[in-house]
């Protein structure tokens, strides 16, 4: 077990570029002590970067890697006490499934009656006490990775297991029940995990918490729901949740910010951030699942020209036009979809105001 | 381990290395000094066995046939050999087994043996004397080289990958040639240089199938065997003008050769 | 590698089942066709049946060169083999150093092959030859041309000089194509560079070594020009492989009928033989 700490961290893959193109740009970040992580992000955004760089198998160009306050950059992968699994199962094709787990303990010199057990148990957490026996070569996708997962599992030293997009080639049925595997796995042996994925729904459903990635930068680090109500920074809002939130592009204006005729009014907290910045680039946001949809026409709701309606079984997204602008709204299964015309508002407490792209948040402490 | 891996590697290249330059040394050694004693250095450095060469017209028309149907026989392999192999790599059909070892059964007869045949069908056809003609002879056992070569490289991409990309919504040509190609490149190089290398050395059916419009550099490095004996020193001298092209082809496909496969890299 | 079954795959393979049928099965059949008959000349043939195949299994001269011809395959690939994928194994992957490895590596198998030939009469020769010298100089008596085991020696010597850069080349090429991946995990279980090769490295070039096995294997068994070249065939018969034994009868006696049965053997043992090797090679392929 192990806290992870990653200090003034930055990683260029060519130093001699001028300027240095960077894959990671400074972060600092600390990784607790036996908690559930996920890196996500889309793709290009350098978590596998970081996965390599925490795993030894990349040296940063800049910056500390700790393990426990003790600085590990010069440390290789196999003295860091560190497990990995790839994104495509890695195993050792000639050797069968109990050689393949006992592998790495075979190379620590254990003894066999050790070896017996440990390989055992894991085989038995992991659903592969069948296969024992048979050549690794031979296995299903599925199989193949918890093989790999295993082998990172048998080791009683390992204080972090890194998974790199570990699903990806696993069939969807399959998938949530791995998923859960690894969540049993992480409740009995309390180990730090670190998953990287591009898939938000695994991401949720896995981690404790939550770093989002982009451009090199964690943006935000928290849980699901943090990441889902109060999203940092306006990629946050548009990558997490299923649609993305909707952004009206807005301008400064007396009461607030207004977007044409419409002005929305800014709490105090708002108000004086705007007051503090003179930039321009200012966006107010809202996720779809918060936008209210009234059945009738209200004084205080906008007036929307409906698109159209994807049903998607336990809820629907509606389609709408604002004033020129494209937006959704979720809609219960029981409510009632309204037909060309719906009459939406946004209620204070969800609706976003982000300046340069960062949030601004609503209670503050400088009033 | 890395200094014996230099030590061990170092000798390994001399060792290939020195016939070759006794090769070298003999090019710039007229006959005489060749066959009359030891000399690591030529006594009597001279250009003239490589200037009987140049001053030939046979000996520069021979090279250039040689590079010709050489190339034609390199894309033609490889153009019918990369869609053949992944078929053997990713499908099963009918025959497909026997169709494979079959393929490299082709390999197993002794050239001579194809001589008198090939002749008389490359007559009928009109291919005698033709680029082309030799260019396809050569395919006979280039072809199944190639696609025995390319099939192992092939096998070692895993099919997920194929899957992935027609998730992403990539044609099959548009897969194949941007991301699936890349994957095998070591393969590729691998493969154009021994296609390259087999057809270049290869003298009975290059000989037999050409007599003046396509006659290889090798038929007309023949001619140094005479009456009066062996010109050792032209000989030497024309070996050494053969290995050149090779060299380059190596340089070409050096960076194909020597590239890994990273998985995963996103 | 889970295949899918699809007949329409025949359409990938067409191009290649054509090209290669046209060079491989007339001339094949006209092949078989001399071996059956008696030709004096265009005009005069008679049908004999097996009468060549059972002369030609029957001589001793043949007998000879077909052992010597499988001692000879057998000891180079003995040593092409694992000389090959040792060399792969020391070579650099990377940098100025690599590609240099490759040029130097390529060269022994650009040499046309009678120049081959002719490097090595040279080379070998006590008294004009750098390897002839120096063995002579340490106090070896060498002489490969009135010597049976020199003469082997120095046959074998050339053909390793020559072709162990085929191996080492399929072999590099193979090892390149290891996803890093494998290496990785290897080092975070801690494998020693052994495990790593026999685990990871040696079953991954599996597909690349039955093709340097088979090809060397064919090309040693058919070998003809570099050995001729080099020692004629002597001294005596001592290196006179198959190839050579064959070409003999053929112009020697100018006979057609004989050289396309002996032919006909010659593919048949070679095919034999890669079959075994085949199967013996992926065996553990087939679940």
């Amino acid at each position: 077990m192990a806290e992870i700490h990653l200090k003034s961290l930055a990683h260029s893959y060519d130093t001699t570029a001028n300027p240095p193109e960077y894959a990671i740009r400074q972060m600092d970040h600390v990784w607790h002590d036996g908690g559930a992580f996920a890196l996500l992000g889309p793709s290009g955004c350098g978590k596998s970067t970081l996965l390599n760089i925490i795993s030894g198998l990349l040296v940063p160009s800049e910056g500390d890697v700790l393990f426990d306050g003790v600085r590990v950059n010069d440390t290789p992968p196999q003295d860091r006490n560190i497990a990995q699994v790839f994104q495509f199962p890695v195993v050792y094709d000639t050797m069968t499934v109990f050689d393949n787990l006992a592998f790495p303990l075979r190379n620590m010199k254990a003894g066999t009656a050790k070896i017996n057990t440990k390989v055992r148990e894991i085989a038995e957490i992991l659903e592969l006490t069948d296969v024992l026996d048979k050549k690794a070569a031979n296995l299903t996708a599925d199989e193949k990775q918890k093989v790999s997962m295993g082998r990172g599992l048998v080791r009683d030293d390992v204080s972090a297991i890194l998974f790199d997009e570990p699903l990806t080639v696993i069939d969807p049925q399959l998938k949530w029940k791995l998923r859960r595997k690894l969540k049993q796995i992480h409740e009995k042996f309390n180990t730090t995990m670190v998953y990287v994925t591009h898939d938000q729904l695994e991401a949720s459903t896995f981690a404790d918490k939550i770093a989002l990635m982009y451009g090199g930068q964690v943006v935000q680090f928290g849980t699901p729901r943090e990441l889902f109500e109060q999203p940092n920074h306006t990629f946050v809002g548009y990558f997490i949740g299923s649609p993305g939130m909707n952004f009206l592009e807005v301008e400064r204006c007396d009461e607030g910010v207004c977007f044409g005729n419409t002005i929305f009014t800014l709490n105090n907290a708002e108000k004086k951030a705007l007051q503090h910045s003179k930039s321009t680039n200012l966006k107010l946001g809202i996720r779809p699942e918060f936008v209210h949809v009234w059945d009738k026409p209200n004084d205080d709701a906008f007036e929307t020209k409906v698109e159209f309606v994807e049903d998607l079984g336990t809820y629907k997204i509606v389609t709408l036009t604002f004033a020129g602008v494209s937006m959704k709204a979720r809609l219960q299964e029981d409510q009632q979809v309204p037909q060309h015309t719906a009459f939406i508002s946004f209620p204070e407490q969800w609706l976003m105001l982000y300046v340069d792209e960062f949030l601004v948040a609503k209670e503050s402490d400088y009033e | 381990m890395n200094k014996k891996k230099t030590v061990g590697l170092g000798l390994y290249i001399m060792f290939l290395l020195l016939p070759l330059y006794w090769l070298l040394m003999m090019s710039f050694k007229g006959n005489e000094e060749i066959l009359g004693g030891l000399t690591f250095w030529p006594n009597d450095f001279t250009f003239a066995n490589y200037m009987t060469i140049f001053t030939d017209a046979s000996w520069y028309t021979g090279y250039l046939n040689s590079i010709y149907y050489v190339s034609l026989n390199m894309a033609i392999t490889l153009i019918v050999a990369l869609p053949a192999a992944y078929a053997f790599s990713r499908f099963r059909f009918t025959g497909d087994k026997h169709l494979f070892f079959w393929l490299l059964t082709n390999r197993m007869a002794p050239p001579a043996v194809f001589l008198l045949p090939f002749f008389q069908l490359y007559s009928s056809v009109g291919l005698f004397d033709t680029h082309i003609g030799v260019a396809l002879a050569h395919c006979l056992f280039n072809v199944p080289l190639a696609v025995w070569i390319l099939e192992g490289f092939m096998s070692g991409v895993p099919r997920e990958i194929d899957e992935t990309a027609y998730i992403d919504g990539y044609s099959f040509p548009k897969f194949f040639v941007k991301i699936f190609l890349p994957l095998i490149r070591s393969g590729i190089g691998v493969t154009a240089f021994f296609c390259f290398m087999f057809s270049w050395v290869e003298l009975l059916l290059a000989r037999t199938l050409t007599s003046v419009d396509a006659k290889p550099i090798a038929a007309v490095m023949t001619r140094t065997v005479s009456a009066s004996g062996i010109d050792w020193g032209v000989l030497a001298a024309a070996g050494v003008l053969t290995i050149l092209p090779g060299v380059l082809v190596i340089w070409f496909v050096r960076n194909h050769v020597a590239k890994g496969f990273a998985l995963g890299r996103v | 590698m889970n295949k899918s079954h699809s007949n329409k795959a025949w359409f990938l393979v067409l191009p290649v089942f054509l090209l290669v049928a046209f060079s491989a099965i007339i001339p094949l059949m006209t092949v078989v066709n001399y071996s059956l008959q008696d030709i004096f000349d265009v005009s005069t043939r008679y049908f004999v049946g097996t009468e060549w195949y059972r002369e030609i299994l029957n001589d001793p001269r043949l007998q000879d060169s077909l052992v010597r011809q499988f001692i000879f395959s057998g000891s180079v690939l003995l040593i092409e083999i694992p000389l090959g994928i040792a060399v792969a194994l020391m070579m650099p992957k990377d940098g100025k150093w690599s590609v240099v490895t490759l040029l130097v590596l390529a060269l022994p198998l650009l040499v046309p092959l009678n120049v081959v030939g002719t490097i090595w009469q040279i080379f070998g020769r006590a008294d004009i030859g750098l390897f002839g010298w120096a063995l002579n100089a340490i106090g070896i008596d060498y002489n490969y041309a009135a010597n049976p085991m020199d003469a082997w020696f120095t046959v074998l010597l050339m053909d390793v000089w020559h072709w162990t850069s085929l191996v080492a080349l399929l072999s590099f090429s193979g090892l390149r194509a290891i996803p890093d991946a494998y290496y990785q995990a290897a080092s975070i279980d801690r494998a020693s560079n052994w495990a790593v090769f026999r685990y990871i490295q040696l079953p991954k070039l599996k597909s690349v070594l039955l093709i340097g096995v088979l090809l060397r294997f064919m090309d040693s068994f058919m070998i003809y020009t570099e050995p001729f070249v080099l020692t004629g065939g002597g001294p005596g018969n001592s290196t006179t492989f198959l190839s050579q034994a064959l070409t003999k009868m053929a112009v020697g006696q100018f006979d057609i009928g004989p050289a396309g049965a002996f032919s006909i053997i010659y593919f048949l043992i070679i095919l034999l033989v890669s079959w075994l090797f085949y199967t013996a090679m992926t065996h553990s392929d087939n679940k």
